[in-house]
């Protein structure tokens, strides 16, 4: 159960991020991609970032995960397929076991959706008549 | 006003660049790192502190870290081999990162270590996330746990250079199937060599000492297929540069791959994060 720990990184990496653009004042939600071979259950991930981020810039927020399947590719016969959970890894087409995995160990932010100080570009209310 | 950010970083991108530093920084120092990654109770001390004996008697300066959860025994049984070894208490947590690793190695690891066995907390799950800047990741199963334990815990025998089976002195008496369970691994982990081992029985005595020199002397490891990085399409490439952590099958690319590490060979961020 390493959950907390990846909830602790996530919420690290949106706090630095936060940080260098200066005027976040409030995390709405944090989009993952999560590979089905990442090792990181998004229930439990969910769970424990909701537990970690009370007190942080991130209060609240909601976290998307996004699960990615996993694919590989035969590099001698040029097959693709997916592997499945269990993932079976050997090429299906020609047995080889010379592939590469083109996707399913992702674990990785993606977008943060927050809040900031910038005003508005769009026109401001017109001064009302006694302001005038 | 409300923003959606195009962030793109991978989530264990700070350990991975701890990792990074720590193999870089070790490397240029001579020593190698072994990860040993098993469940609760597969042998991983017995068969460790056979090797270390070994490595003792054959004048090669190896050391050992060994973490748990609580209780100093793998230190205390460890230590019997004579070699400098060091216990981690995790305090409740299932998994060793680079940055903790690297705090514990300073001051304390000899400066002409050659090798450096790390015997990770027994679990299958969690620390197959973390690279801990490992040349040679090992993943060890008895005889006991049922051929199918590859498939259950694909991401760790899947990411393994080397599979060794422990305790293989009982493995008529519990009826291991070793063609099953060698199927198994080569279904998550093609062409990775699974090998032999009983410290009782003295069977396979010396195997995991020689591949962990065979790796330090540059012996390119097993390419993991699990291993390859993946291949994103996005345009913006920020946080991707580091996600190359759990590629231990390139580790010695790494100099190419990546600018200079800064100049401390053990990053003192160490136990920034986390108390251990």
């Amino acid at each position: 159960m390493h959950e907390m720990s990846i909830a602790l990184a996530v919420i690290g990496q949106v706090e630095e991020a936060a940080e260098r653009a200066g005027d976040v004042t409030a995390v709405r939600s944090v989009r993952l991609e999560v590979g089905e071979l990442a090792g990181v259950v998004p229930d439990s991930l969910s769970f424990c970032f909701e537990l970690a981020c009370a007190g942080t810039l991130l209060e609240g927020a909601e976290l998307l995960a996004d699960p990615v399947p996993g694919r590989a590719r035969c590099a001698p016969c040029a097959h693709e397929w997916a592997v499945g959970m269990p993932p079976s890894l050997t090429c299906p087409r020609c047995g080889g076991a010379a592939g590469d995995l083109l996707s399913g160990r992702e674990l990785r932010i993606t977008a943060v959706h927050w809040e900031d100080g910038a005003t508005p570009a769009a026109p401001t209310r017109e001064p009302i008549a006694e302001e005038r | 006003m409300c923003r959606v950010v195009d962030l793109q970083q991978a989530v264990l991108a700070r350990n991975d660049e701890t990792a990074h530093a720590l193999r870089d920084g070790l490397a240029a120092r001579g020593t190698t790192i072994v990860n040993l990654l098993s469940s609760p109770g597969s042998g991983k001390t017995a068969l460790l502190e056979a090797e270390l004996t070994l490595a003792r008697e054959r004048s090669v300066p190896v050391a050992a870290l060994t973490a748990d959860l609580a209780t100093e025994n793998d230190a205390a049984r460890l230590a019997r081999s004579g070699v400098p070894v060091k216990q981690v208490l995790t305090d409740g947590l299932c998994h060793l990162e680079a940055g903790m690793l690297s705090g514990h190695l300073v001051g304390w690891l000899p400066q002409d270590t050659r090798l450096l066995f790390v015997e990770n907390v027994g679990n299958l799950v969690c620390p197959a996330s973390y690279d801990l800047g490992e040349t040679l990741r090992v993943v060890l199963a008895s005889v006991t746990e049922g051929e199918d334990k590859p498939l259950k815990y694909p991401t760790a025998f899947g990411l393994a250079h080397l599979v060794i089976v422990t305790k293989t002195d009982i493995a008529e008496a519990v009826g291991f199937d070793e063609a099953e369970f060698r199927a198994n691994v080569e279904r998550v982990n093609p062409g990775v060599d699974v090998l032999l081992t009983s410290a009782r029985a003295g069977h396979g005595r010396g195997v995991l000492l020689d591949r962990a020199l065979a790796a330090a002397e540059g012996t390119p490891p097993h390419r993991p297929v699990m291993a390859q990085p993946p291949q994103h399409t996005h345009g913006h490439e920020h946080g991707q540069a580091h996600d190359h952590g759990h590629d231990h099958g390139q580790a010695h690319d790494h100099g190419r791959d990546h600018p200079p590490q800064p100049e401390h060979p053990l990053p003192a961020d160490a136990l920034a994060r986390r108390r251990s």
